[in-house]
């Protein structure tokens, strides 16, 4: 079919609107209307994916209305591939959520679902989209869904921690929105490929160089790039866990993406790498982009606050890889949008199942976990391996083509880095694997035998298959890594 | 030579992963699991008994998995070298199977299914290891082998053994990420291969200094080797269950370890290669300063299990030693020594276990006059001593007669000086708890007629290693074959 | 420093926008009360409109709405006669953003004061910190 591409984003659009609309009717009809919409995005995600391996780059023009006038979906095989996972981890998270949000959201179930809906639909039109303008406002719509998302959760931060998200994301989507307008003085066009092939004559242009910067700051606020990171955190921890599985794994890999279009398919690496000069400097930057994010999540005591200093730290890592400049940071770089997406998804899943018993994720209070939850901690566990980045889990693969890009370009600082990354990240995990393993002390009072078989409280068992399967997914797609960078990435960049 | 391409290394490798479900599945019925691991463990070693003749012929079976890159695949190999870690390995899984179901039992433990469980996956690492194509594969496997140990380290789950978990990861992990990781991807990005090759694979890529550092780097993270000064997560190991100390801190997880150190010493770097920098002799000095230095500390410990771990570290290096020597005498006597080595200490470790289940006795001191009352274990415990000593009729008296032949073939009379030191020392620390357990008056013995042996399912086991170790001094045929057919490969003959 | 002058003059558009975006952003960062902080952030996305605005704008030109076409005088038209619309449709769309956002802060903040009844930052960390 030729509408698969904007299937994709329309499906989950009409899913919000009617689950909102249903909700009024009645509640119980939000959850299936908001699954089946994700389900069809899904599978048209997947069609696209296929198409463009198989057929090449799929030009879509809305309403008819030819480029560059008209807005353009522009899918090749690296967006091709974001898509798949965004509407896939929006799936499956929730298939998974139905319990979670009957007990944290309650009786607005019907304008969850709807908002959910919508910030999917604002993050694949965001991927899909080939035009910069267009790409603002969906931006603003995935910021606007995921404030209201942030201010659900915590009942005493919530509002706030939104709020100062509000801010800081507002000044994001401004400087991204002056670039474009930059871009447009200089070029008098907002079609990515049509901008580009202008820009080609105007490379030592300094208007083109403020939109670049103005763009790319843009773009690094909205991702939490070090050290404009200081939103998310705060941001994260307070939102609700729902929500969180889903906007920790997507949102920063979104943008992500949207920093390695404007710098492929607009910019061109030859006006990045060749022109200016200040890739170095940003691959500096990553790099204390992920040893600040790793010693941060040292000193934290939460468990959803360790795991968002974590992000931060794992956006250096991508953020690196694409300054490095050469195919090999590239193709670790773009490979870790893919399974940095998915060990966060298992690795937030773990944590969701968690509070659904706990209530809390304070370290204090998760002693004797591995007893009470085997099943979740299990997932949980290899989604930390994978983090940390043990073979054969996929989080190895993207570090290694990292490392490889680091040595290539002599940037031996950014490979040490992600060594000392990957310690800390070991460090950060057997904490608490350690807590969670042995009983707690206030149990070790209570109960005279410590090494009683606990009682088993597992989370629901929907819960608890997506996260396994997440989980094992991770090692299918570490051991597939070497087919996925042949088929998608490796012709994606030459 | 013939090259097979086979799905054996894969099912030997497997089994014991697959019936990991069937053990937790069957956690309520302990007879039940208990013959699904012995089941297992004859399975996984038939299959790889019947490669042996294939190997003996000279020749290997390589199997492909799943394509990462070029040169770097999850990919198995087996060849000599392989086949005798692996044979040494599946051959005391089955015996310590049927230890630790005394020992469990006997003690009365928690978690048993977990602790099986944990014991069948580190099984599967340690084949996987000795199975590996390339160094990525070995990685990957060596990976696997630390976390499904720690576990089991951590078996107790008190104040110590959260301490020793502790020490445990950050040398094991922080080794192999902080030191192996960055050198393993450092040779791929050099050459673009991590295949296993007889010569190396290397061809002028390195200069010495850099060559230097990436060595160390390797045989410095591979710190299951417990080189010093990696080693001290061994002795805090030694808190876990003793047949996790018996099969994992004497045989698998160190021989890992060695197996690591041997791998890249041949087949990353190559003989000549090294010869070519005269870098054999790093590897050989850290070793001998290994070997000394812990057989000096072993002199000094009072709890048994310490006492053998230390005894263990300077064992290890024995091996690395023989192998850096790169000689072949040297280089047979150390791979020989995998096997010698293994059998001898499991016999001591379970010696240590049965001690402690009868007696609930860990200290040396507190074990004067114990040969009366279990004699059988004690002399088992003097078959296993000789054989780490080195002395006529054990297996161990043969690996260290290459050993030393090794030496004089490359004229290294310190390294023969350091080899015939420390099986002095050896004895020094050995011989005195055999002393004591048998030759004691009355009034010092410490243990009354209550006191027997441990069950039968302790002391069968420990038997049979001992006779094993006897009986390879007349018979070492089959290691020594492989050890001397890996040799000659890797030397290029 | 008259050709500074005369630069500054030439670009005075430019000017304005990022001196009242500093202003926003002034009161965005340095602002204690979450309301002026919101009206800092208004005035922010203001000057971003404004700038767009005004790189439509031509001199001598007039409203891009095509007259006699039907008539006889038409035929010839030149861009040059016309602003262009471009950048305005756009900034309806932001507009609409910013009132969104707008909106939603708001409602945000009435949350928090309803919950903390306050809306000065320092005040509202006391409250955090106590507990």
């Amino acid at each position: 079919m030729d509408n698969y591409p904007v299937l994709i984003v329309v499906a989950p659009l009409l899913a919000a609107l009617l689950a909102g609309f249903a909700a009024w009717i009645e509640e119980r009809l939000s959850y299936p209307i908001a699954l089946l919409g994700l389900a069809v995005s899904t599978f048209a995600a997947f069609e696209v994916l296929m198409q463009v391996i198989f057929f090449g780059p799929i030009r879509y023009e809305m309403a008819g209305w030819p480029p560059p006038m008209g807005i353009e979906y522009r899918i090749d095989l690296l967006n091709a591939m974001v898509l798949l996972i965004v509407s896939g981890i929006a799936f499956l998270n929730l298939l998974a959520s139905y319990e979670s949000v009957n007990q944290e959201i309650g009786d607005r179930t019907g304008s969850f679902y709807s908002i959910y809906c919508l910030f999917v639909t604002g993050l694949l039109g965001v991927t899909a989209t080939g035009d910069l303008f267009n790409l603002y406002v969906l931006i603003e719509i995935t910021s606007l869904t995921s404030y209201a998302m942030v201010a659900m959760g915590d009942r005493d931060r919530g509002a706030l921690a939104s709020l100062n998200y509000v801010f800081i994301g507002v000044i994001g989507a401004s400087f991204y929105l002056l670039g474009v307008g930059y871009l447009y003085i200089q070029t008098g066009s907002l079609n990515m490929t049509d901008v580009a092939i202008i820009l080609q004559d105007y490379h030592g242009s300094s208007t083109v160089l403020t939109a670049f910067v103005l763009c790319m700051v843009g773009v690094w606020i909205k991702m939490a790039f070090f050290p404009l990171h200081a939103w998310l955190p705060n941001a994260y921890s307070y939102s609700p866990v729902v929500f969180l599985r889903v906007v920790a794994p997507l949102m920063t890999k979104v943008m992500i993406y949207v920093m390695i279009r404007l710098m492929i398919t607009v910019f061109g690496f030859n006006y990045i790498f060749k022109t200016l000069n200040f890739a170095d400097a940003v691959v500096i930057l990553a790099t204390v982009a992920i040893i600040f994010g790793g010693v941060m999540a040292l000193a934290q005591k939460n468990l959803k606050k360790m795991l968002a200093y974590i992000i931060i730290s794992e956006i250096g890592y991508m953020v690196g890889g694409v300054w490095m400049g050469n195919q090999l940071g590239m193709t670790g770089a773009i490979l870790h949008i893919l399974n940095d997406a998915l060990m966060t998804f298992a690795v937030f899943l773990g944590v969701g199942n968690i509070i659904y018993q706990l209530k809390d994720v304070d370290f204090s209070n998760l002693g004797g976990l591995f007893g009470k939850m085997p099943w979740t901690m299990a997932g949980f566990v290899l989604a930390a391996f994978s983090i940390i980045g043990i073979p054969p889990t996929c989080g190895f693969f993207s570090k290694w083509y990292l490392i490889m890009g680091a040595f290539e370009k002599g940037a031996y600082h950014f490979a040490i880095a992600l060594i000392i990354s990957s310690l800390i990240c070991a460090v950060l995990f057997f904490r608490v694997f350690e807590i969670c393993f042995f009983p707690s002390s206030s149990q070790d009072n209570k109960q005279k035998d410590v090494h009683a078989p606990g009682k088993i409280e597992e989370a629901p068992v929907s819960m608890l298959i997506v996260s396994g399967f997440v989980s094992l997914s991770l090692i299918v797609v570490g051991l597939f890594s070497g087919t996925i960078v042949n088929m998608i990435i490796l012709p994606f960049l030459t | 030579m013939q090259t097979i391409i086979s799905i054996k290394p894969l099912l030997a490798v497997l089994v014991s992963l697959f019936v990991i479900p069937v053990l937790i599945s069957s956690s309520g019925k302990p007879n039940v699991r208990e013959s699904w691991i012995f089941v297992s463990g004859v399975i996984k070693f038939l299959i790889i008994f019947s490669m042996l003749p294939v190997i003996l012929q000279g020749n290997q079976i390589v199997l492909t998995l799943f394509k990462i890159s070029p040169g770097a695949d999850i990919a198995f190999r087996v060849d000599a070298l392989g086949m005798l870690f692996a044979l040494v390995a599946s051959s005391l899984y089955i015996i310590t199977s049927i230890y630790s179901i005394g020992y469990m039992r006997g003690l009365n433990e928690h978690g048993q299914t977990r602790f099986v469980s944990f014991f069948a996956l580190a099984l599967t690492a340690t084949i996987g290891a000795a199975f590996s194509a390339n160094l990525l594969t070995l990685y990957l496997f060596y990976e696997l082998l630390s976390l499904s140990t720690y576990p089991l380290v951590v078996h107790h789950q008190d104040a110590k053994s959260r301490a020793s978990g502790r020490r445990y990861l950050t040398f094991i992990l922080g080794t192999s990420i902080g030191l192996v990781l960055p050198a393993m991807i450092y040779c791929y990005h050099a050459t673009g291969t991590l295949e296993f090759a007889p010569g190396g694979i290397f061809s002028g890529q390195l200069s010495k200094p850099s060559a230097t550092v990436l060595l160390l780097m390797f045989v410095f993270g591979f710190a299951k080797s417990g080189i010093m000064p990696f080693h001290s997560w061994l002795p805090a190991a030694m808190v876990a269950p003793t047949p996790v100390s018996a099969l994992l801190h004497a045989v698998a997880v160190v021989k890992v370890g060695v197996f690591s150190i041997i791998r890249v010493v041949t087949g990353i770097f190559g003989v000549d290669f090294l010869l070519s920098f005269n870098l054999g002799a790093w590897v050989a000095t850290i070793a001998s300063i290994t070997i000394v230095v812990s057989s000096c500390i072993a002199l000094t410990q009072d709890e048994l299990k310490r006492r053998l771990a230390y005894s263990t570290i300077g064992q290890l290096s024995y091996i690395v030693l023989g192998v850096a020597l790169l000689t072949p005498k040297g280089m047979t006597g150390g791979m020989l020594h995998i096997a010698m080595h293994a059998f001898g200490k499991i016999t001591l470790f379970f010696c240590a276990g049965a001690i402690f289940v009868a007696t609930g006795k860990k200290y040396i001191s507190q074990m004067v006059g114990i040969g009366k009352a279990m004699p059988i274990t004690m002399a088992a415990f003097f078959m296993g001593s000789l054989s780490i000593i080195g002395l006529p009729p054990t297996g161990g008296f043969i690996s260290k007669w290459y050993l030393v032949l090794g030496t004089l073939e490359g004229d290294h009379m310190i390294l023969l000086f350091v080899i015939l030191t420390s099986s002095l020392l050896n004895a020094a620390y050995f011989m005195p708890i055999f002393y004591k357990a048998f030759f004691c008056t009355k009034e010092e013995a410490m243990f009354g007629a209550k006191i027997v042996e441990a069950p039968m399912m302790c002391v069968v086991p420990l038997v049979i290693t001992a006779l094993i170790s006897f009986g390879l001094f007349f018979l070492p045929q089959p290691f020594l074959d492989l050890a001397g057919l890996a040799a000659k490969g890797f030397l290029g003959g | 420093m008259t050709d500074l002058l005369a630069l500054i003059v030439a670009k005075y558009n430019y000017w304005l926008y990022v001196i009242l975006m500093m202003i926003g952003l002034y009161a965005m960062i340095a602002k204690n009360n979450l309301i002026k902080k919101l009206v800092g952030m208004n005035i922010f996305q203001t000057a971003i409109i404004l700038f767009y605005i005004s790189i439509g704008y031509k001199k001598n030109a007039t409203l891009p709405i095509i007259e006699n076409v039907h008539g006889t005088g038409g035929g010839h038209i030149y861009a040059i006669d016309y602003i262009n619309p471009l950048p305005h449709v756009l900034m309806l769309t932001a507009i609409v953003v910013s009132v969104a956002t707008f909106g939603v802060a708001m409602a945000l903040a009435v949350r928090v004061y309803q919950r903390y009844k306050t809306l000065e930052e320092d005040e509202l960390r006391m409250r955090l910190s106590e507990k």
